[in-house]
């Protein structure tokens, strides 16, 4: 009995399976994008601020992980907290206490560190107007099938985003910013998460299609952050991304959560601010937008049905020595040519038309050449402009010629004598 | 008095002059594409009476909407010219040129065979010839030129239309958009070392097979070709046992996750910002040999390859039959590269958008010929570029104009203001060729304009982070004037005061 239950179990498992193939391939276009980008940026500095640069690099470790490659994020970091010499624990950033998680890695790739994180160079690589002189990693270079995230953290207020505790950038910029994306074709879906004070409002102002925004808090209140630890002597992550690392960390390449699921990341009881989004600028349905077509990357494959036989061109050339290969493409042209003349009144006159085959060795061959049924005369020399041509390109012919032409005229010189 | 206007002066944004004007009459502006065709009746086509009778030269206009915005009409002359035209032969019906169950062959350069059809033999007017043939010539236009879904698709950035069929949709997505240059780079993945030496001669392959297709596409982009080897390069999946056929599989769904890995360890040209295409040879390691692509049938793949839009295709390559089991490794292995470069060549024209269609039924198409790619697809794409660039550039200069408009503080060198210019001028000229039928000059004005309005669009200096709100001004300019106006203010007061005192005393003195 159970084992009949397991087997048919089995058997639908196994069917499923097989229409889930089918699904997948029908899926492959439903987002409308082929490749993701990245842009996490952290905006600020000093050593107490530890926790933000935790925040960016967890971001950047979890989009690497799933996917995305260092060729398509821009990683912006204000400070370096790894190398800091206030870090007790140096070439590390620890999200977890008891330094479980290190989110620095390996091969961490920072596109813009220290003073070139500017409001200026964040907007110039968000609307592209970046100096011809800047390298491809530090470009944004999607095009209208991108799908882009942008991850900002940092102290923010009501309206505005601090970047490196000396200027500012504002919500009306951000909005415009995106909008000069969106004439440019800059994004097929973008996704903003921002986790700073007061969040919310810096999406509140966003007036282009097909923008999603996560913050972590709304106006009037602030994102705290998670845990200190006493050894590093920091809080060593923002609650927000604390819990939403967690979530990532659950996600894999070919998993199916999707943006509701994302939605629901750190509720008020563990994140002590309310957490909200704005989708009504997506046009999707947030629920069938998945994780992974911002978080990771996953490519559309298309399997090459055609090629292009190039081996029978390869014999086709060697032939081209054959002489009756020759002569078979010479009479079709032949044909259309004259396909050609009759068409445009004139006529061709095959009587006076001969062929001639140039070359060293002796071609012998008994070759023929047909036109409407006509036989072309073949010849062995023949007058050109004036000048003789011998079939095997030698003077002999020429001079006979010329010989002959001169001797008469002495003739009749001498005979005037 | 002085004072304000010199402030105001001072204060103003340079903004040099751009031709506002003739950027609307561009974004209303009709499109009108024109391909000369020339029709040929071959003896035993039309009798002697009616070659009279046929009129010299014909025009049909057909007019095709675009949701409404744009609208362009083709046009059918009858003179020759070289790049965009086309010639039509008409063969009588009883020809043997063409196979019997074939009406149309579309040869390798701008010329295609049409056979007249049985009940046009004898004893029909012109007319009803010219009935008969027209929509038979306007399918082989179709397939030849361009047709309306290839220009609506064309003009997608412009007219954001709803999507159609999924087939219309994957179309778009595979190409890669128009752009003045590609760098394309072949990779040779060897996992094994210890066990193949692989030896590919690619500078010749590259030489011999792709070098002329791209010489032949010289007049759309530049293209620049490298090459590398990547030693230790695995695949990110493992590809199954397959017991039936005794070789390793990978299954169709399993392809996506390949291409991930691998990406992260390709390099790529940092100097310019042109689109990457990759061509990836992967060669598999002695113990997973050999290894074939499944479709989603389960079936064999002939090509081994797949391709992944806008990036590039990996094609698998079994060296396991060119050596027995228990030769000495590392075994020396010579790569075939005709047969390589015939799927990259395939997957090369896919991602550049050369072909995207199937030949309608009765129609015999010539084989493509040493270069990879025919006359009449090469006008296909330059046409289909043409109609994209002009609707990218027009835009860009459109959106251009309504940020500077909208955005009051940004400025406007004088450098931003002759590439516009140039970019308006250059669009012009552009759509006036592509309505006179000069496929080549159209191609070339369209690239000079987007070039001009890229740059313009993304010139370094029109960022706008002159953005100030009204509160910031008033805080910023109190501080300044209002110490200096509470003098002035009560001057100004006294003064008054002062003059209506004496106008009393004035009036007072009178009484």
């Amino acid at each position: 009995m159970k084992i009949l239950t397991f087997f048919s179990l089995f058997s639908t498992f196994l069917s499923a399976n097989s229409i889930n193939v089918e699904e997948n391939a029908g899926q492959f276009f439903s987002s409308g994008h082929t490749n993701n980008w990245a842009v996490l940026v952290c905006t600020s500095r000093f050593w107490f601020n530890y926790r933000h640069v935790a925040n960016t690099l967890s971001v950047y470790r979890s989009v690497k992980r799933l996917g995305i490659p260092d060729s398509h994020i821009v990683l912006m970091l204000a400070d370096d907290m790894a190398c800091n010499h206030r870090n007790p624990k140096p070439a590390t950033v620890f999200s977890h206490k008891n330094m479980e998680l290190n989110v620095y890695g390996d091969d961490v790739e920072v596109d813009y560190r220290g003073y070139e994180v500017t409001v200026e160079n964040f907007l110039r690589v968000l609307t592209g107007r970046l100096p011809p002189s800047t390298p491809r990693s530090k470009r944004l270079l999607s095009d209208d099938r991108s799908n882009i995230l942008i991850y900002l953290t940092g102290h923010g207020g009501n309206g505005f985003l601090k970047f490196q505790d000396s200027e500012e950038i504002s919500n009306v910029e951000l909005a415009d910013a995106f909008e000069q994306m969106w004439q440019k074709r800059r994004y097929n879906e973008l996704l903003f998460i921002i986790d700073t004070c007061q969040g919310a409002s810096m999406y509140e102002r966003f007036y282009s299609p097909n923008l999603m925004a996560l913050a972590s808090s709304q106006v009037g209140e602030d994102s705290l952050s998670h845990q200190p630890d006493l050894a590093i002597g920091v809080h060593l992550m923002d609650r927000y991304t604390f819990y939403l690392l967690e979530f990532l960390e659950d996600i894999h390449p070919a998993s199916k959560a999707n943006m509701k699921d994302l939605f629901k990341v750190c509720p008020k009881s563990q994140c002590v601010s309310t957490p909200g989004h704005r989708t009504d600028l997506f046009l999707r349905d947030p629920g069938s937008a998945l994780i992974t077509d911002f978080f990771g990357s996953v490519r559309k494959v298309e399997i090459t049905m055609e090629t292009i036989n190039l081996t029978d061109l390869i014999k086709e050339a060697e032939q081209k020595d054959n002489v009756q290969q020759m002569l078979e493409m010479v009479t079709n042209e032949m044909n259309i040519l004259k396909l050609w003349f009759d068409s445009n009144k004139l006529s061709l006159n095959l009587n006076k038309t001969k062929f001639m085959i140039f070359g060293n060795h002796t071609t012998n061959i008994d070759v023929k050449i047909v036109i409407d049924n006509k036989t072309i005369e073949r010849v062995y020399e023949s007058k050109f402009l004036g000048v003789v041509l011998d079939h095997k390109l030698c003077w002999k012919p020429h001079i006979k010629y010329l010989c002959m032409k001169m001797a008469r005229s002495i003739g009749i010189l001498s005979k005037t004598r | 008095m002085v004072g304000v206007p010199l402030w105001w002066r001072t204060t103003e944004t340079y903004r040099a002059w751009l031709p506002v004007s003739q950027i609307n009459e561009l974004a209303n502006m009709q499109l009108q594409l024109s391909a000369d065709v020339e029709v040929v009746f071959a003896r035993g086509t039309v009798t002697p009476e009616q070659q009279k009778k046929v009129p010299l030269t014909q025009t049909q206009d057909e007019e095709h909407t675009v949701d409404g915005d744009l609208i362009f009409k083709a046009w059918d002359h009858r003179f020759e010219s070289p790049c965009g035209s086309l010639v039509v032969y008409v063969i009588p019906e009883s020809s043997s040129l063409l196979p019997e169950d074939m009406d149309v062959y579309i040869g390798q350069r701008r010329t295609a065979l049409l056979r007249i059809g049985a009940q046009m033999r004898v004893g029909r007017t012109v007319e009803q010839l010219l009935a008969h043939l027209e929509p038979r010539i306007k399918q082989v236009l179709q397939v030849m030129s361009f047709s309306h879904t290839d220009i609506t698709a064309a003009l997608s950035d412009r007219v954001r239309l709803s999507p159609g069929n999924k087939e219309s949709i994957a179309d778009s997505m595979r190409a890669f958009k128009s752009s003045p240059g590609y760098e394309i780079t072949f990779s040779l993945l060897n996992p094994d070392p210890k066990s193949h030496r692989l030896h590919w001669d690619i500078e010749g392959a590259v030489q011999t097979y792709i070098q002329p297709l791209l010489t032949k596409l010289a007049p759309v982009a530049n293209f620049s070709l490298d090459s590398q080897t990547l030693y230790y390069a695995m695949l990110g999946v493992n590809p199954r046992f397959d017991s039936s056929s005794s070789a390793y599989t990978l299954n169709s769904d399993s392809l996506a996750h390949v291409i991930n890995p691998v990406e992260a360890r390709l390099g790529s040209n940092a100097a310019s910002s042109n689109p990457v295409l990759n061509f990836l040879l992967y060669v598999p390691d002695a113990h997973h040999s050999p290894l074939y692509i499944h479709d989603n049938k389960k079936q064999e793949v002939p090509s081994n390859a797949f391709h992944s839009p806008r990036w590039g295709g990996i094609m698998v390559y079994n060296v396991n039959g060119f050596y027995r089991p228990e030769a000495v490794l590392p075994v020396d292995i010579n790569i075939n590269m005709a047969k390589v470069m015939g799927v990259f060549l395939a997957q090369l024209r896919l991602l550049l958008g050369v072909q995207s269609s199937t030949a309608p039924p009765g129609f015999l198409m010539a084989p493509c010929g040493s270069t990879g790619l025919a006359d009449w697809e090469l006008d296909r794409l330059m046409w289909s570029r043409s109609v994209e660039n002009v609707a990218t550039a027009t835009t860009t200069i459109t959106s251009l104009a309504q940020l500077l408009d909208q955005i009051g503080n940004i400025v406007i060198n004088d450098n931003i203001a002759e590439q516009v210019s140039s970019a308006v001028t250059s669009l012009q000229l552009a759509v006036a060729e592509l309505e006179a039928g000069n496929l080549g000059f159209a191609l070339q004005y369209s690239k000079e304009a987007i070039m001009a309005s890229e740059r313009a669009f993304f010139d370094p200096s029109l960022l706008h982070l002159l953005y100030f709100p009204d509160d910031q001004k008033f805080a910023i300019y109190i501080p300044l004037f209002l110490p200096m106006c509470v003098p002035i203010l009560l001057s100004l007061l006294k003064i008054v005061s002062e003059a209506r005192q004496k106008r009393r005393e004035k009036q007072a003195k009178k009484d």
